[in-house]
């Protein structure tokens, strides 16, 4: 019955970009829609700019670093500036690769584990009446207010009497209770449509498979937005507080040391810079292109 | 077997009828349990009933809540407990009282400065940012596919660089080698390069700008995420219903569609305008020229992290808790007025 039903409803079927019927929009006029690109496109040039210039920096020459006047533009492109970052990674005190791996495991363990722990949480507040609830969640959106640098010392303090110190859980555990997560998760369940939760509860499905399969799916463009917060979040740590050995710290410790080297390691410190900001964009860019996928094939929400 | 089966469930059907038929007396005498309870027992009972029937909340929340409680509500609690002490992060705290917040408002020249700067920022910058957020946002969702991708990453960029405002201070730096002083100089507006950062007039505006570019953040994104998901037929339903033109559909139906989203992205907007400090102390300094670019973070990190007077520094944080706390009460009142 599902599977013949699959067949016939056009909404299920794969629509490929070319033969998408182009969608309109109503209430648009052509000024409007005139105005809205010019000050789409003059403000874009202002976000863009320092943006263009890493990249420009990142491929300069030496000479062309401390030229004047400052060009924003490259004349003589060069990977110099990669290559020598190279040589000085190589000949770093612990492999790197192993600054690499730590990256990953805390980064990764970092946002993995806060996605699915926050939203485990923000389903109940979300879609449940229970004793308890308000004030939970008052707790949670209050906290996000405290200034995090006061706290980090009581924090340290925390961590070395749990004896975690000097181990990724000391940089992991604490990410994965953010309040930011929980909020956003929260907001974005509390939109669903209550009967997408009864019908499925009418079916026998426990709580559990309710938030595996209707509650999570349905939320994907919140997820992966939270997903993009918690890497940023994650890859900017250096966990200098927290981590001793050398063997644990991550890449962006490593490439931070780069860029303290001065005037000396400019080129590679602009390489540095360009490596920093990449990261995250080709993540971005990743789960943005998902966020589009998921809302143009399924017009879900009743 | 079948007949066998059948003898079985008929068998059985009575003993599973008698729970069925004893369960509404079960029920009265609880009733009654109750009556004769004290209010104030009565009810913890009744939560007691509540909390048992929503297990599988309590266990969904549980990771969750258990590492919160450990890792920031505790840490919060020294915090507060903290301000009321001496703490030099080498002795043991001493208990001071009120002494350091009457310090803090009564000698504490300084604070005024930073208290006043971040004010102006949250007033400036705060309003206007989320504005923007919520312009951008709503403008970009006009666009399909790549180039909305694209429109998206473009606008968020500055701040996924995680430093892009280091990008700020070669173009603010105060020498000829500065791009903005390059500039000036290049259009004969200005013959001597202008120290931008070391000028008590300009500190402010150039912190601002700065803090105005890169506000299309966490908001910004969320706001993204929360158009995407407003139900098409909403719009279509809408024009039936006599609404003309977009700024109308904006009013009445896109804005109450995203309310979660727009309570969201106050509180972000609200936690970030108060505690601007990281631009400040890149571009400005610690302390800055004459503390122009001082803020009430800047301050208390002054104290944590040079001066290891942590008492203070809690006390500090204390004092920007309420702040935002209060603010945050205000927004969400106005918000809940949206499209109405």
């Amino acid at each position: 019955m599902r599977s013949r039903e699959r067949e016939i409803d056009p909404r299920m079927k794969k629509v490929h970009f070319w033969n998408r019927p182009k969608e309109t929009k109503l209430n648009r006029s052509m000024a409007g829609n005139t105005l809205l690109f010019v000050i789409m496109i003059i403000c874009g040039i202002f976000m863009a700019l320092p943006l263009v210039m890493i990249i420009n920096n990142a491929l300069k020459p030496l000479d062309e670093i401390y030229q004047f006047p400052p060009r924003v533009f490259v004349r003589h492109p060069t990977l110099e500036n990669f290559s020598d970052l190279f040589v000085i990674m190589s000949d770093s005190w612990v492999p790197f690769s192993r600054y690499i791996l730590n990256t990953i495991i805390i980064t990764g363990g970092g946002m993995v584990g806060h996605v699915i722990i926050a939203s485990l949480a923000a389903y109940p507040l979300a879609k449940h009446e229970f004793p308890f609830k308000r004030i939970l969640f008052q707790m949670v959106v209050l906290s996000m207010m405290f200034s995090w640098t006061v706290t980090q010392i009581p924090q340290y303090l925390v961590i070395s009497w749990l004896h975690i110190n000097n181990t990724y859980a000391a940089l992991i555990l604490p990410a994965w209770c953010f309040g930011m997560g929980l909020y956003l998760m929260k907001q974005f369940m509390e939109q669903l449509p209550d009967s997408l939760m009864e019908s499925a509860r009418l079916d026998g499905a426990s709580e559990w498979s309710i938030f595996w399969r209707i509650v999570m799916p349905n939320v994907k463009p919140a997820w992966l937005t939270l997903a993009i917060f918690q890497f940023q979040q994650m890859w900017a740590n250096t966990g200098s507080l927290f981590l001793r050995d050398e063997q644990l710290k991550p890449m962006q410790y490593a490439l931070q040391q780069v860029i303290a080297g001065g005037t000396a390691r400019a080129g590679a410190g602009a390489a540095v810079t360009f490596i920093i900001a990449a990261v995250p964009i080709i993540f971005f860019l990743f789960c943005q292109s998902n966020v589009v996928e998921t809302m143009t094939s399924s017009g879900m929400k009743d | 077997m079948s007949e066998n089966t059948a003898a079985v469930t008929k068998k059985t059907r009575p003993v599973k009828e008698k729970p069925v038929k004893t369960k509404p007396e079960k029920k009265e005498t609880m009733n009654k349990k109750l009556a004769e309870m004290s209010p104030m027992r009565a009810r913890m009972h009744r939560m007691g009933y509540q909390i048992r029937r929503n297990k599988a909340c309590y266990f969904m929340m549980a990771p969750y809540f258990i590492l919160f409680f450990i890792f920031t509500v505790v840490p919060v609690l020294m915090s507060i407990v903290l301000s009321f002490t001496y703490f030099n992060m080498l002795e043991a705290p001493t208990f001071i009282g009120w002494g350091n917040y009457i310090k803090l408002f009564l000698e504490d020249d300084i604070f005024m400065i930073a208290l006043k700067n971040t004010l102006i920022f949250a007033v400036v910058t705060g309003p206007v940012s989320y504005i923007l957020c919520l312009l951008f946002a709503w403008i970009i969702n006009e666009f399909h596919g790549k180039l909305r991708a694209f429109l998206t990453l473009v606008f968020y960029a500055p701040s996924i660089c995680g430093n892009a405002y280091m990008v700020w201070q070669l173009i603010l730096s105060g020498d000829r080698y500065g791009y903005l002083n390059g500039i000036l100089i290049r259009l004969g507006i200005i013959d001597e390069p202008i120290l931008w950062m070391q000028t008590e007039k300009w500190v402010m505006p150039a912190l601002i700008v700065v803090q105005l570019w890169l506000s299309l953040g966490t908001g910004f994104l969320s706001f993204i995420a929360g158009l995407q998901t407003v139900d098409k037929s909403l719009y279509e339903a809408a024009a039936l219903d006599g609404v003309k033109n977009r700024w109308q559909e904006l009013w009445y139906v896109t804005l109450p569609a995203i309310r979660p989203q727009l309570m969201f992205g106050a509180v972000m907007q609200i936690t970030q305008s108060f505690a601007v400090s990281d631009i400040s102390i890149q571009l400005a300094g610690n302390p800055s020229v004459n503390y122009a670019g001082a803020t009430v973070v800047t301050h208390l990190l002054d104290y944590g992290t040079t001066r290891f007077d942590m008492g203070y520094a809690s006390a500090i944080a204390s004092v920007l808790f309420a702040l935002m706390v209060g603010t945050n009460l205000l927004i969400q009142r106005l918000l809940r007025r949206v499209g109405e």
